[in-house]
């Protein structure tokens, strides 16, 4: 499957499950700050992209869990540098560059963009 | 005692598919005012307006909340608190009235520790056409959230939920108990 089908499938996805239109869902935008994903989504496209690629994805997998609660991952609402390292080996997919900046935590849910997805589905498909 | 919108499970496959019947009796007093008949309006010429019992399309999305969440939880022993947590499509294309039955088949389509997506088909039944079998009425999707699972950020709020299972309780037992389902 190349690039293009994926991002056409993922955005058909979006589409359904976050009610936004076509030309809303570009590479670059974010799930929660662009799209309005709020975090039940999450869990709806994981289902959607398990369904659509016929793979299961584990809990964690593609997007992270247990890091806010974690006293040794978070403190001050930034992320640590320990925790910044589990995030990176935890989520490949996932392009770090701009968070670094300002590891806020309550920033983690915008690294996720449609890119991010495709991404994941092309390396869980390669 | 909490306000069942199913009448009986009649069929549960664990994990998988559950299907529920409901019966619309013209005994339920909501449905005298869902619609209530309507006088004449001055300068409306519309007109008066007969009665018209049709049960409300918003406690039918709830009936397949509650086949699917029962589905969820005795999927999961009914250890987790299954809480509705989005409708992502709800599609019903006829009213539905007193003395016709609803038939709801809800199927999982994914779970997991957070959560569990549903979707499920509502069938309409009418006494009156029983040549016609149940018909297909709409589309429901659902999304529930496994609470405990998911209080990680809300959490820090000082938000706390009771110990016990609080969604599943005695009106669900009841019910699970004469569709001949094994309850705790």
């Amino acid at each position: 499957m190349t690039r293009d089908e994926i991002f056409s499938k993922v955005r058909d996805i979006l589409m359904d499950e976050l009610a936004v239109d076509e030309d809303e869902v570009t590479p670059q935008s974010s799930l929660v700050k662009d799209l309005g994903a709020e975090s039940i989504d999450f869990l709806a496209i994981v289902f959607k992209l398990e369904q659509a690629f016929g793979f299961k994805i584990a809990q964690g997998e593609l997007f992270p869990e247990n890091v806010a609660q974690d006293p040794r991952y978070v403190r001050d609402g930034k992320v640590t540098p320990e925790g910044l390292t589990v995030l990176k080996q935890r989520l490949p997919h996932v392009d770090f560059a701009a968070f670094l900046k300002d590891p806020q935590v309550s920033k983690v849910g915008e690294l996720f963009t449609v890119e991010t997805l495709v991404n994941f589905v092309e390396k869980k498909l390669g | 005692m909490r306000w069942m919108w199913i009448d009986r499970i009649v069929e549960l496959d664990r994990g998988k598919r559950l299907v529920a019947i409901k019966n619309i009796s013209l005994a339920e007093e909501h449905l005298h005012d869902h619609f209530a008949a309507r006088a004449p309006v001055p300068g409306d010429s519309t007109g008066p307006l007969p009665a018209l019992p049709v049960m409300p399309m918003s406690l039918i999305i709830e009936g397949m909340a509650q086949a699917a969440g029962i589905l969820v939880g005795h999927a999961g022993d009914f250890k987790e608190k299954v809480i509705l947590a989005k409708i992502g499509r709800a599609e019903l294309s006829r009213d539905a009235g007193p003395g016709m039955t609803l038939r709801y088949t809800a199927t999982i389509q994914g779970m997991d520790n957070a959560g569990a997506a549903t979707t499920g088909t509502v069938e309409l039944f009418d006494h009156a056409h029983p040549q016609r079998g149940f018909e297909p009425i709409g589309v429901i999707e659902l999304l529930f959230s496994h609470l405990d699972n998911n209080m990680g950020g809300a959490g820090a709020t000082g938000e706390a939920f009771p110990e016990h299972n609080f969604v599943f309780g005695e009106g669900f037992k009841t019910l699970l108990r004469v569709s001949g389902i094994a309850v705790e």
